[in-house]
């Protein structure tokens, strides 16, 4: 499989009439893992959310494309089976049904009429993801999230990850709630998907996550925009020095949505 | 435009079809009183739905049903309907109401086991029908449906289960209206004597469409002390049949019922669920999905009724609403004085898939005993559209994402339904109303 390309140019969101996001621009190949990082309340997951088409948010102006394929145009299913993953902060809880018929359903969703996954195939995929991060079997017959602790919820995510297979992934806040122990998991999860056609972007405010999947790109997100990108270093600095020393050098008194200098 | 709620059938006609049906006497009498009653009563005010405007009155109702010689000469998809466990066991087939397939095994019959459409009873068993009918459970001059329903029976089925005799397999009557313009006047009677069991299931299958008709069914049941009836059914009647169903039952002492009720018409249908627990210990279950589509409207009452003591029961509904469909949930508990260390507990969840769907929830607790425990829960909602988008966001279309959350929603009732044969037809007639 090629690698592909997601390309964000001057993206603007806003959710109620209200801007989040002010003129973004981003490019993730697939082979690369970028990190976009930031203070709360800077537009992070809003970013996440407009990429994979959520609802409530609304696209202004700007593009963004999957290789060649216009995504704003898409909806929410298409842009799934176009190759776009997001791991979300909050998952849906969807009562009566499995775990295992929902993955099911999505992985056939991907494929042409008559090419269903076998169950066999499908049943032995799945326990081989679900050993890998350490879920129990009783997972797989378990209503969708529904009654799911945090840490569940974000490693049912990311057994959705490795089920699904995308050519580009968007973790929202993966880490967020999430012990040690289970941030090891989650990582190793997210590392065993690392291949040259496969493209990440992780949303967090915690450098933590970072020491377990390391970043090629880092990005700073202030304001509704990427106002400073580095390498991994970047975000060594930023979990020893904070946000500060940026927000000094770019002039920004309040790095919050609404209070552009 | 004002409706004609009376029937175009006078006296002369009562007289002539329950001769022609070679109905004893007190039948005939009994019809003919109630087409006379039927003029005066008033019709059923079913809870926050309005039927004035419904259908009641242009039907045929006198339609023969072809005869065929094997299960083989009905059509695949009501064919299918019959258990696969039945083929070989007890059944009852109706075609436009007129009986054309009855079977029951020698093993059963030999037990004193009656299973029967309601004509051959009549003729047959006339004392032990005059006992039950319209006497203790329902009554003729409930309202003018009712009573219509006496003076108008077509149809039906007697099953008579003697003290002591446990039936395992289900018995199974399917009621296939081929004709979509037959009214059925469908009339059903349970009885299971002291420390005996059986689960009867219905079917009710009807295609054409917009074809105006009404059906109007009655279903009595008797629990004898100690005995256990399980009641499945499965609704599925078309667009342009009104259905008017009332399924009642009385539990003598430590007697059970279970009802599995799937409500699948297309039609507009008032539908009553009904128990009385009138023995001490006495236990009433009562399960119900249903979906309403199109432009449908619907009425449901389920409703159980503690009279003895230690008596228990529980309700549970679940409704999907999709279209612009309308229903109404009526959850009635009611503890009579006297009822002491009762227990009432009832459950009704509705789901609206789109904007335009309605859906209200009415739980219902009345109490006149102190000793007694109740509770209920009802909740009444939209589709949630970030659920929607979650299942969206790995690939499913809307359509898919929407069946999944309609069996889900379902599915809590629909896999403690009692009969497995019930279970898997509600899960087939749901797949076909969500695609």
């Amino acid at each position: 499989m090629a690698a592909s390309t997601l390309k964000i140019e001057n993206l603007h969101v806003s959710i109620e009439g209200k801007e989040i996001i002010k003129g973004l621009n981003l490019e993730i190949n697939g082979g690369e893992i970028h990190a976009v990082m930031g203070p709360n309340g800077t537009g992070k997951s809003t970013l996440a959310s407009a990429i994979m088409g959520h609802p409530k948010y609304e696209i202004t102006e700007g593009s963004v494309f999957l290789d060649n394929e216009d995504v704003l145009e898409m909806e929410v299913d298409e842009r799934a089976k176009a190759g776009l993953f997001l791991a979300m902060q909050y998952p849906s809880e969807v009562s009566g049904v499995t775990n295992a018929d929902f993955l099911r359903s999505a992985i056939n969703a991907r494929r042409e009429e008559g090419d269903e996954i076998s169950l066999m195939k499908f049943i032995k995929k799945l326990d081989g993801k679900m050993a890998e991060l350490d879920m129990g079997e009783e997972f797989a017959q378990r209503y969708l999230n529904e009654g799911f602790s945090g840490g569940e919820k974000k490693r049912n995510e990311i057994l959705q990850l490795m089920m699904l297979e995308p050519k580009i992934a968007v973790l929202d806040e993966i880490d967020s709630g999430l012990d040690i122990d289970a941030l090891k998991v989650v990582s190793k999860g997210v590392n065993a998907m690392r291949n040259e056609s496969f493209g990440c972007l992780i949303i967090t405010h915690y450098q933590r996550l970072l020491n377990y999947i390391t970043p090629d790109k880092v990005h700073v997100m202030m304001q509704g925009r990427i106002v400073k990108s580095g390498g991994a270093e970047l975000a060594q600095r930023l979990e020893a020095e904070g946000y500060d020393w940026i927000k000094e050098e770019l002039g920004i008194k309040d790095e919050t949505v609404g209070q552009e200098a | 435009m004002s409706v004609d709620t009376k029937i175009a059938f006078d006296q002369e006609y009562i007289k002539a079809y329950s001769e022609k049906c070679q109905e004893p006497k007190w039948m005939t009498a009994l019809r003919q009183k109630a087409l006379e009653k039927s003029e005066n009563l008033p019709m059923p005010k079913p809870d926050k739905t309005k039927i004035d405007k419904w259908n009641f009155t242009s039907f045929k109702h006198d339609v023969a049903g072809e005869a065929i010689s094997s299960l083989d000469d009905l059509p695949e998809d009501v064919r299918d309907l019959v258990a696969k466990d039945q083929q070989s066991g007890n059944l009852l087939v109706h075609r436009n109401s007129t009986p054309v397939f009855s079977q029951l095994s020698n093993d059963l019959k030999e037990q004193g086991v009656i299973f029967t459409d309601i004509q051959t009873a009549l003729q047959n068993h006339g004392d032990l029908v005059e006992k039950y009918f319209m006497k203790d459970v329902m009554k003729v001059d409930e309202n003018r449906l009712t009573a219509v329903h006496a003076a108008l029976l077509n149809s039906g089925t007697f099953l008579y289960v003697p003290r002591n005799v446990e039936i395992e397999v289900p018995i199974q009557a399917l009621y296939w209206q081929e004709d979509p313009e037959a009214g059925l006047f469908n009339h059903v009677i349970i009885v299971a004597e002291d420390n005996s069991s059986v689960t009867y299931v219905e079917n009710y299958l009807s295609y054409g469409h917009d074809v105006e008709s009404v059906a109007n069914l009655i279903a009595e049941v008797h629990v004898g002390q100690n005995a256990r009836v399980t009641f499945g059914a499965v609704d599925n009647l078309a667009t342009g049949v009104t259905t008017y169903v009332n399924r009642r039952a009385n539990v003598a002492r430590d007697g059970k019922v279970d009802w599995a009720l799937a409500q699948m018409n297309d039609g507009n249908t008032v539908s009553t669920n009904t128990t009385h627990l009138i023995g001490d210990g006495s236990y009433a279950d009562s399960k119900t999905v249903t979906i309403g589509r199109g432009s449908q409207s619907q009425n449901f009452t389920n409703q159980i009724f503690h009279h003895g003591q230690n008596s228990e029961g529980v309700l549970l509904v679940h409704g999907v609403q999709k279209d612009s469909a309308s229903a109404i949930f009526n959850g009635v508990t009611k503890i009579e004085h006297g009822a002491k260390k009762s227990n009432g507990e009832q459950t009704q969840r509705v789901l609206m898939m789109n904007e335009k769907a309605r859906g209200d929830a009415n739980p219902i607790l009345l109490i006149d005993e102190d000793d007694v425990m109740a509770g209920h829960a009802a909740s009444v909602g939209k589709v949630d559209p970030v659920q929607l988008y979650y299942l969206q966001s790995r690939g499913i279309s809307r359509q898919e994402a929407e069946r999944l959350i309609i069996h889900g929603f379902l599915a809590p009732v629909i896999n403690e339904l009692p009969i497995e044969g019930v279970r898997k037809r509600a899960v087939e007639v749901t797949e076909g109303k969500v695609n």
